[in-house]
C-alpha cells in the first residue's frame, strides 16, 4: 500500500520461546484513528509496544512515514504513548510532567513554557500547572499524560486502554475529547482496547485481533454489521451463534428447522434480530429483564438458551411460561466456518 | 478481667518496656556526670568534667574520625552497590533472585564475630591488605543489606511504565533512572544512608577483629580505654554518641518521615 503511514510487514513478536504475534501485516494511514481490539492475550498490547519500540521484533519490519524504524530505539522514534496507568512522574508538577520531554530537547525556556501551556490548554487543564499527580483525579491525570505526549508532536500517538480506568461519565467526556484532539492535531492515533463499544465509538477503522493474528479489519459499521467469523460476530454482540446442517440449526442440546437451506455453515443473530411473540418455535422464558426501550429475554429452547429482545409494546411473558419465537433467515448473518 | 485491671496491666507493661529501653540511657548519662575517679551509679556528686575530658583524649579523637570516615564512606560505597542491586532485583525477573536476596542479607544474619574472624583469617591475613582498607570493606559489606532492603522497599511503588514513559519522551535508560527513578526513591536512599551510618558507627564485633595497632574504631577504642582506665569519661562519651544518633534520627524523621522506610 502506498498511502501507508505506519506499515507493519511480516512482524513477528515473541517473549522467549512463545510467539505472541506471528507474521503480522498492517497498514495505517496518516491521520487515522485506529483501534486494536481483542480479548486479553490477543497480541494487541504487544503490537502496540513494538510500534513504540519498547519491544524488539524477532522478525519483520516497522516503517513509519517512509522510514524503517525497526532498529531505531524507543527514545529516538518520535512516538507518543499514553499508558493505561498514565505513568506520570509523581515528583513533578503537571507543568513539569508536560515539559519533561521538551526540556530533554534543550529547547529555549520561552518555547518550553509556551508549548507546555498550549498542551495543557488543549486538554483543558489551564490553571492546574502547579498540581502534583497525587492532587489530581484520574481523569485529570490522564489529560496530563495526553498533553505530555502531544507537546512532543509525535508522528504517531499510541493509547493503551485510554478509557478503561475512567467512570462512565468521564469515559464519554474523554472519548469526545480524544476525537476533538485528533481532529485538531491531525495526529495518527492507535489505541488498544478490549471493549468493542469503545472501539466502535472512537475508531475510524478497527483491527480485531485473535491469537496474535488479525481476525478482521474494517470500519466500525463494517465490523458491526458484517462480521465474517464466529469470533468477530461474538465480539460484535451477536449473542446467538449456531451451526447449520442442511436445513436445520444444530447444537449439542438439539435441533430446529429453518425455512430454507442457507448458504453459510454458521448463522448468527443479535438479540434484536430474533422474532419474539410469534413464529414457528416455542420455548420457555428462563429470564427476563427490563432494558428501557425493550425487554431482554433468555428463552429456553430446543437449541439451549437463546437471547432475544422484545419490543416494550409486547405484553411481558412471565418466567417459566411458553413463548413463541423465530430465527428468521432474513435477519441472520452468515459466517464462514 | 475488668476494665481497670486491664488498664493497670497495659500501663505496667508499657512502663516496664520504657524503663528497659530508656533506663540504660539515663544510667549512662548520670554515670558520666559522677564526681568520682571511677564509674559510679548512682553518681556521687555531679560534674561536667568527664564530658569535657572526652574531647581531650587524643586516641578518642583519632578513632572518632576513623569511625566517622568508615560510616560515611562505607555507607556511600554500600549505596553505590546497593541501589543498583535493589533496582535490578525489583525491576527484572532475575534467575536466582531469591538466592541473591538471601546472600545480600547474610551479614545481618551471621553473627558479627564470625564475619570478623572470617574476614581476618581469609581476607586480611592472606592478601595483606591494610587494616584501614579491611575495615572499610567490612563496613561496606555490613551496611549493604540495609541499603538493599530499605531502597528496595522504596522502589516497590515505582512502576516500570514510568521509566518507559521517560524513554518515549526521549530519555536514555540511564537518564530515565536519574531523572525519574532516583528522585522518587530519594527518601529511601537517605533513610538507608542514616540507618547504614548508625549501624556502621556502632559496629563492634567485626571491627574488633580487624582493628590493628594505631587503627581503631571508636567503640573498640572505648573498650581498650576501659581496660586500662575506669573513669566515667567512657560513660560520658557513650552518652554523647547516643545523643548524636538521636539527633540524626530525629532530624531525619522531621525532614523525610524516616520511619516510613525502615
Amino acid at each position: 500500500m502506498s498511502d501507508a503511514f505506519v506499515q507493519l510487514s511480516d512482524l513477528t513478536l515473541s517473549y522467549g520461546k512463545s510467539v505472541a504475534v506471528p507474521n503480522l501485516d498492517l497498514s495505517i494511514r496518516e491521520g487515522e484513528l485506529i483501534a486494536l481490539l481483542g480479548p486479553s492475550g490477543c497480541g494487541k498490547t504487544t503490537t502496540m509496544r513494538a510500534i513504540a519500540g519498547l519491544l524488539s521484533p524477532t522478525g519483520g519490519t516497522i516503517t513509519i512515514d517512509g522510514r524503517d524504524v525497526t532498529r531505531v530505539p524507543a527514545n529516538k522514534r518520535g512516538i507518543g504513548l499514553v499508558f493505561q496507568s498514565y505513568a506520570l512522574f509523581p515528583h513533578l508538577t503537571a507543568f513539569e510532567n508536560v515539559a519533561f520531554g521538551l526540556r530533554l530537547q534543550k529547547l529555549p525556556e520561552a518555547e518550553i513554557k509556551q508549548r507546555t501551556e498550549e498542551g495543557l490548554a488543549t486538554v483543558g487543564l489551564t490553571g492546574f500547572e502547579k498540581r502534583k499527580p497525587a492532587e489530581m483525579s484520574g481523569g485529570q491525570q490522564q489529560r496530563v499524560a495526553l498533553a505530555r505526549s502531544l507537546v512532543m508532536r509525535p508522528k504517531v500517538l499510541l493509547l493503551d486502554e485510554p478509557l478503561s480506568n475512567l467512570d462512565a461519565r468521564l469515559r464519554l467526556e474523554m472519548r469526545t475529547e480524544l476525537q476533538r484532539v485528533q481532529k485538531e492535531t491531525g495526529i495518527t492515533m492507535v489505541f488498544v482496547t478490549h471493549d468493542q463499544a469503545e472501539a466502535l465509538a472512537l475508531a475510524d477503522r478497527i483491527v480485531l485481533m485473535k491469537d496474535g493474528k488479525i481476525e478482521q479489519l474494517g470500519t466500525p459499521a463494517d465490523l458491526y454489521a458484517r462480521p465474517e467469523t464466529a469470533f468477530a460476530a461474538e465480539f460484535m454482540g451477536f449473542e446467538n451463534i449456531f451451526k447449520v446442517e442442511g436445513e436445520e440449526i444444530v447444537t449439542t442440546s438439539g435441533r430446529l428447522p429453518l425455512e430454507a437451506r442457507p448458504e453459510s455453515p454458521i448463522l448468527a443473530w443479535r438479540p434484536d434480530a430474533v422474532t419474539v411473540g410469534s413464529g414457528p418455535h416455542e420455548g420457555r422464558v428462563a429470564a427476563c429483564s427490563f432494558a428501557g426501550a425493550h425487554r431482554e429475554y433468555v428463552i429456553d429452547s430446543a437449541l439451549g438458551p437463546i437471547k432475544a429482545d422484545a419490543a416494550i409494546t409486547l405484553p411481558e411473558v412471565p418466567l417459566g411460561e411458553a413463548i413463541r419465537f423465530d430465527l428468521p433467515l432474513a435477519t441472520a448473518r452468515g459466517l464462514a466456518a | 478481667m475488668n476494665t481497670s485491671m486491664r488498664h493497670l496491666a497495659n500501663w505496667s507493661i508499657l512502663g516496664l518496656t520504657l524503663t528497659f529501653l530508656i533506663g540504660p540511657f539515663l544510667i549512662i548519662i548520670l554515670a558520666g556526670a559522677s564526681n568520682t575517679e571511677y564509674l559510679a551509679f548512682p553518681p556521687e556528686g555531679l560534674t561536667l568534667k568527664w564530658y569535657l575530658k572526652v574531647f581531650t583524649v587524643e586516641s578518642f579523637r583519632a578513632s572518632f574520625l576513623l569511625s566517622m570516615a568508615l560510616a560515611v564512606f562505607g555507607t556511600l560505597a554500600a549505596l553505590l552497590l546497593g541501589v543498583p542491586a535493589a533496582y535490578a532485583l525489583n525491576r527484572y525477573d532475575l534467575p536466582m533472585a531469591e538466592t541473591v536476596r538471601t546472600i545480600v542479607a547474610a551479614p545481618i544474619i551471621v553473627p558479627g564475630i564470625i564475619v570478623g574472624l572470617a574476614l581476618l583469617r581469609y581476607m586480611v591475613v592472606p592478601t595483606g591488605v591494610t587494616v584501614t582498607l579491611a575495615l572499610f570493606m567490612a563496613h561496606t559489606a555490613l551496611v549493604l543489606p540495609y541499603a538493599v532492603r530499605v531502597v528496595s522497599s522504596s522502589m516497590t511503588n515505582l512502576r516500570a511504565d514510568m521509566e518507559e514513559a521517560a524513554v518515549l519522551l526521549g530519555c536514555s535508560r540511564l537518564q530515565a533512572f536519574t531523572k525519574v527513578v532516583l528522585p522518587n526513591i530519594r527518601g529511601g536512599v537517605l533513610a538507608a544512608f542514616i540507618l547504614g551510618f548508625v549501624t556502621s558507627f556502632n559496629q563492634v564485633p567485626v571491627s574488633l577483629f580487624l582493628s590493628g595497632p594505631g587503627v581503631r574504631t571508636l567503640p573498640i577504642d572505648m573498650l581498650a580505654y576501659m581496660e586500662i582506665t575506669f573513669d566515667p569519661s567512657v560513660a560520658a562519651l557513650s552518652a554523647l554518641l547516643a545523643f548524636m544518633s538521636l539527633a540524626i534520627v530525629f532530624t531525619a524523621e522531621r525532614l523525610l518521615g524516616f520511619s516510613r522506610y525502615v
